[in-house]
């Protein structure tokens, strides 16, 4: 018979737990205003009432294990949403920077913007594709650049320690085709000289990178002139003159890219047809919004595995810390349990009363884990060398609303798995035997 | 004149709760032969435990002399006093404070983790005690298998495994039916007439003093009469 | 020793808390057995006896930027070099731009200055003879399951041939095994490809080396020998920028990501909540065992011996859930690694792993049972056994 309640209680708790998982915040709401309803106004709700209130008030008398469950579920919330946020924080820099009216040409099957080598040539031709937007003079706004990497020493570390900054060569159409940069310190760099601006991400990871400061770039020194914001991927790199640059690189006339303003978003498919129709061309073109979010694709998966992982293992732990406190609680309630029952109140209020007061116990963890997530990590600036470019990537973490819930989620799933087994155990304890326990 | 165990001069013991000083015991003298059986009767709170617990080494008198089997116990201190517990005295509870976790014969075993014998004499011992109280086909039992009696005897069998000279007894017999109360009481009388321990025995029960050569009346923390020695 | 069954049996006087307790330890060092594999093999990478005695040598400009294929002799007259070899990024992918694959286009003598791979003769002679020969590593085969014979096209992200096609048809001519799969399990995953094959074929190469390899003769004259090869081409266009083969792997892993903050971090959360549950178990042990404890004084147990076997008891609590989560992991690694069918290479849990973790795990219980302990130590006879 017990390993048939056994039996049963698993199989609800799976059913549970499926439907908790895909569950919105919205359905969470409706579920937890019913559940209030029902302990308001029925009577059997009115029973849960009485037993969780003896429960809650003899907490404080159990606080050190009260506090196994809340710091426990706190713990992993507080994990996991750190590790949650870093993937976010990453594909959310990447796709920042690209959008849905901007496209990217690259020559085909190249990995990324670094792998690709477009000739003179296709330079020339790729501008003159129809669907692409017109400045003032009439001119498409077409910006070709070449990217490219370069060796600077990195900020605080070892005098000799050096890292890779991604570099590239742009023209005056480089502005016009990404409104969303900004010089936040010092001015423009003026073509033909060797003069670089950097962004802001750059700027925090490696040393040397301020406005009057000059560098090393291979045997040259280059000025810096300029720090530039963008609140997107391109703040991790250093901008210079496209033919300076390439001059430096020995790349002669060749780019690595040309990114274009469409003149809306619904050109993007005439604009890619006639570049991959034209044999003179062998070229990829996707959105900038497209291309970015592929290369965030692998980093950001690899990340969130991680964090789940680890999430996980840490919520096997907290779940198994639940129950331990949970039953030793029930244990410790014995004979007032066993009273009630004695008297007459069914099994269902002792075991939501139960259920209740581990769940709110675990509420708290989570909402302690997800603030310190918070507080701690949410702009919380972080860099790896990403995959698709050469350069570290700077990005902050972020721990979004979406986050807090999946937390959320997290802490009341465990609460309620720690909950079950101990509450069905109170439920069905046999009364005799609970009243003689000393 | 058979020699003195116990002797004690001028015992006594204030316990301090916060603020207050309470007094339990007042300016006792009393003496114990050994290979004497004695019964300490009282009502609650006369201080008979705390007597007993005095005579056996478990706390430390504040004021007076006490000396069992030629030591000072007033002069020892919490260490040397744990040791001469071990190799003197034997203890009998009310509630059979036996290890629920460990079988009858590890339980037996136990004072003689403090020696230096080895695994197989230890086995040995405790097979012996436990034989002398009538328990050796339940070596193996753990205590919830046992009845209120046999939990008794078994404590009996731990108390006696290190052939102590002295044995203190509290309520030993306060949470057994008659029948079983009965064997227990007979056999610590088995153990001071057949093998000469002396016995010091806390009780409510006058029937369960009757087993004792002596019965001392405590009240209010002083002796309240002198026995006068039976046969 | 004597006393181990009595700890033992005091343990596990409640089955159930302590099995409970017992899982909560297990899933804590479980994770930190993945966690520390992790660390310790970014620590270790590029750490072996022959990467000691290697120097990797690359433009100073950036990692992507060409040197002159005229550098070799002058390195090999450089005092101190043994031997020097030469290796460009090849840049290939498998079927799909996104399946990278490690890929060099390589210099005949190549695999001499890296005896930890294995590889036999005759696959090496036909690695020389084949034009478009390649020799791969031995969890990349299995991954495509490639065999000695077959022709695999391999895409470059990179290079494209004079038709402008970046399709290079390959013939596998043998398998390399990484010799030490600790330090150089890299190899296992490697697919070399001859230089001349490359340059003959790509326009866009023009002679030039990716970076040279140059093996020191003496180990401690390493970094006297990179600063003479860096000298070669100061004030050029091609200025070199020379490390030993550790110093240059450790920046590299440095940029990928702090491990070790970030892994601290994980460790440090799951053992303070490990602390708070195994001390809760540990006092609820110690408060319901008041009058057994008292007994033990009066049977003539010191106050000592009773902090010391307390301890024990929760040390041991440590000991048996750590081990038995430090010996899953160390299970589980290898079989998820496999199981992934090469796609995974997940770092092994090493010595250094266990002798921190069960350091830890000491340390843990220690810090658990103190306070427990001193309330074991300091109970008082007579108010225990009243029940006080």
């Amino acid at each position: 018979m017990k390993a048939l309640v056994n039996l049963g209680l698993v199989v609800l708790l799976l059913v549970v737990l499926a439907v908790w998982v895909v569950l919105p915040w919205p359905g969470a709401l409706a579920a937890a205003l019913l559940l209030a309803a029902w302990l308001l106004f029925t009577r059997r709700g009115g029973q849960a009432r009485s037993v969780a209130g003896v429960g809650i008030s003899t907490l404080p008398q159990r606080l050190g294990a009260s506090a196994v469950i809340v710091v426990g579920i706190a713990g992993v919330v507080g994990v996991l949403v750190a590790l949650l946020a870093m993937a976010e924080g990453y594909g959310e820099t990447l796709r920042k920077t690209g959008s849905n009216d901007t496209a990217i040409v690259m020559r085909g099957a190249s990995a990324s913007e670094v792998m690709s080598v477009l000739d003179h040539d296709s330079v020339t031709l790729i501008p003159q594709a129809p669907g692409i937007a017109r400045n003032d003079k009439g001119e498409p706004v077409a910006s070709d650049e070449i990217v490219v990497a370069a060796n600077l020493p990195v900020r605080g570390g070892a005098p000799d320690e050096e890292g890779s900054v991604q570099v590239r060569g742009i023209g005056e159409q480089a502005w016009a085709v990404r409104p969303q940069v900004k010089i936040v310190e010092g001015r423009r760099f003026q073509p033909g000289l060797r003069e670089l601006i950097v962004g802001r991400g750059a700027a925090r990871q490696f040393a040397g990178l301020v406005p009057g400061q000059s560098i090393k770039l291979g045997t040259h020194p280059w000025t810096v002139v300029g720090v530039f914001a963008s609140g997107d991927a391109m703040e991790s790199e250093i901008w210079g003159d496209a033919a300076v640059v390439a001059d430096t690189y020995r790349r002669g006339s060749s780019r690595a890219s040309v990114t274009v303003r469409l003149a809306d978003a619904k050109s993007f498919d005439a604009f890619k047809a006639a570049l991959e129709s034209n044999p003179q061309l062998k070229v990829d073109v996707s959105t900038t919004l497209d291309y970015f979010a592929k290369q965030s694709e692998r980093v950001t998966q690899v990340l969130r595995v991680i964090g789940i992982t680890v999430g996980s293992i840490m919520a096997i732990g907290a779940m198994f810390g639940a129950l331990n406190t949970m039953f030793a609680a029930v244990a410790a309630r014995a004979r007032e349990i066993a009273t009630l029952r004695a008297i007459g109140f069914p099994g269902l209020p002792v075991v939501v009363a139960v259920m209740l007061e581990t769940m709110l116990l675990a509420l708290l963890g989570g909402a302690i884990g997800g603030a310190l997530a918070y507080l701690v990590f949410n702009g919380y600036g972080a860099s790896t060398l990403a995959a698709g470019s050469v350069g570290k990537l700077s990005f902050e973490l972020r721990v979004t609303p979406e986050l807090l819930w999946t937390g959320l989620k997290w802490a009341l799933a465990i609460g309620f798995i720690g909950g079950l087994f101990p509450a069905v155990r109170a439920a069905r304890m046999p009364v005799t035997a609970a009243l003689r326990e000393l | 004149m058979a020699e003195k165990l116990i002797e004690i001069r001028d015992l006594s013991k204030v316990y301090e709760r916060g603020a207050q000083k309470i007094e339990v015991l007042h300016h006792i003298d009393l003496d114990v032969d050994a290979g004497d059986f004695v019964a300490l009767m009282g009502p609650s709170g006369s201080g008979k435990t705390t007597l007993l617990n005095l005579i056996g080494g478990l706390d430390r008198p504040t004021g007076g002399r006490i000396t069992v089997g030629g030591q000072r116990l007033d002069e020892l201190g919490a260490g040397p006093l744990a040791k001469w517990r071990a190799a003197t005295v034997g203890f009998v509870f009310q509630l059979y404070n036996l290890m629920p976790m460990l079988s009858a014969q590890r339980n037996v075993e136990l004072p003689l983790l403090l020696t230096k014998l080895s695994a197989a004499e230890r086995k040995h011992r405790a097979a012996i005690a436990l034989q002398l109280v009538g328990l050796a086909d339940r070596a193996t039992h753990k205590p919830a298998e046992l009845s209120g009696g046999q939990q008794q005897r078994v404590s009996i069998a731990r108390a006696i495994v290190s052939d102590p000279a002295l044995l203190v007894c509290d309520e030993p017999t306060g949470d057994l039916d008659r029948a079983a109360a009965e064997e227990v009481l007979a056999l610590l009388r088995v153990l001071n007439r057949g093998h000469g321990k002396t016995i010091v025995m806390v009780t409510h029960d006058p029937k369960a003093a009757e087993y004792a050569n002596h019965t001392l009346h405590l009240d209010k923390g002083s002796l309240v009469t002198q026995p006068a020695v039976a046969a | 020793m004597k006393y181990l069954h009595l700890i033992w049996a005091a343990l596990f006087r409640r089955r159930t808390r302590t099995v409970l307790t017992l899982v909560s330890i297990i899933a804590a060092f479980v994770l930190f057995g993945l966690l520390d594999a992790v660390r310790s093999s970014f620590n270790q990478a590029g750490q072996s006896a022959n990467g000691a005695a290697r120097l990797q040598t690359g433009a100073k400009l950036s990692f992507i930027q060409p040197l002159p294929q005229a550098l070799q002799a002058q390195i090999a007259r450089v005092d101190g070099v043994k031997q020097v070899t030469y290796a460009n990024w090849f840049g290939g992918a498998y079927q799909d731009p996104h399946n990278q694959v490690f890929s060099f286009a390589v210099a005949p003598n190549y695999l001499d200055l890296y005896p930890e791979v294995a590889v036999t003769d005759t696959e090496r002679k036909a690695f020389a003879a084949t034009r478009t020969g390649a020799l791969v590593g031995e969890q990349l085969a299995r991954r495509f399951k490639w065999k000695v014979g077959d022709r695999v096209p391999l895409q470059s992200t990179i290079f494209p041939d004079r038709q402008g096609s970046k399709n290079w048809p390959f013939e596998i001519v043998g398998i390399l095994h990484a010799t030490d799969k600790k330090t150089g399990g890299f190899f296992d995953q490697m697919f070399l490809l001859n230089w001349k094959y490359f340059d003959e074929t790509t326009p866009y190469n023009q002679g030039q080396v990716g970076w040279y390899v140059t093996r020191v003769v003496d180990v401690n004259q390493a970094d006297r020998v990179a600063k003479a090869i860096d000298a070669l081409s100061a004030n050029s266009d091609h200025e070199t920028r020379t490390q030993t083969e550790q110093a240059a792997t450790a920046s590299w892993m440095k940029q990928l990501a702090d491990i070790g903050l970030i892994v601290g971090s994980i460790m440090g959360a799951v053992f303070f909540t490990l602390l708070l549950l195994s001390g809760n178990t540990m006092m609820q042990a110690v408060r319901e065992r008041t009058s057994e404890l008292a007994v033990m004084k009066t049977i003539g147990f010191s106050s000592r011996s009773l902090l010391a076997m307390v301890l024990a008891e929760s040390v041991l609590l440590l000991l048996l859930g750590g081990v038995i989560g430090l010996a899953l992991a160390t299970v589980i690694i290898p079989a998820i690694s496999a199981g992934s069918g090469g796609m995974l290479n997940l770092p092994p849990v090493r010595r250094g792993s266990w002798s921190l973790g069960v350091a830890l795990m000491v340390a843990i219980g220690m810090l658990v049972g103190a306070l427990p302990a001193l309330k074991a130590m300091r109970l008082n006879i007579v108010d225990a056994l009243a029940g006080r």
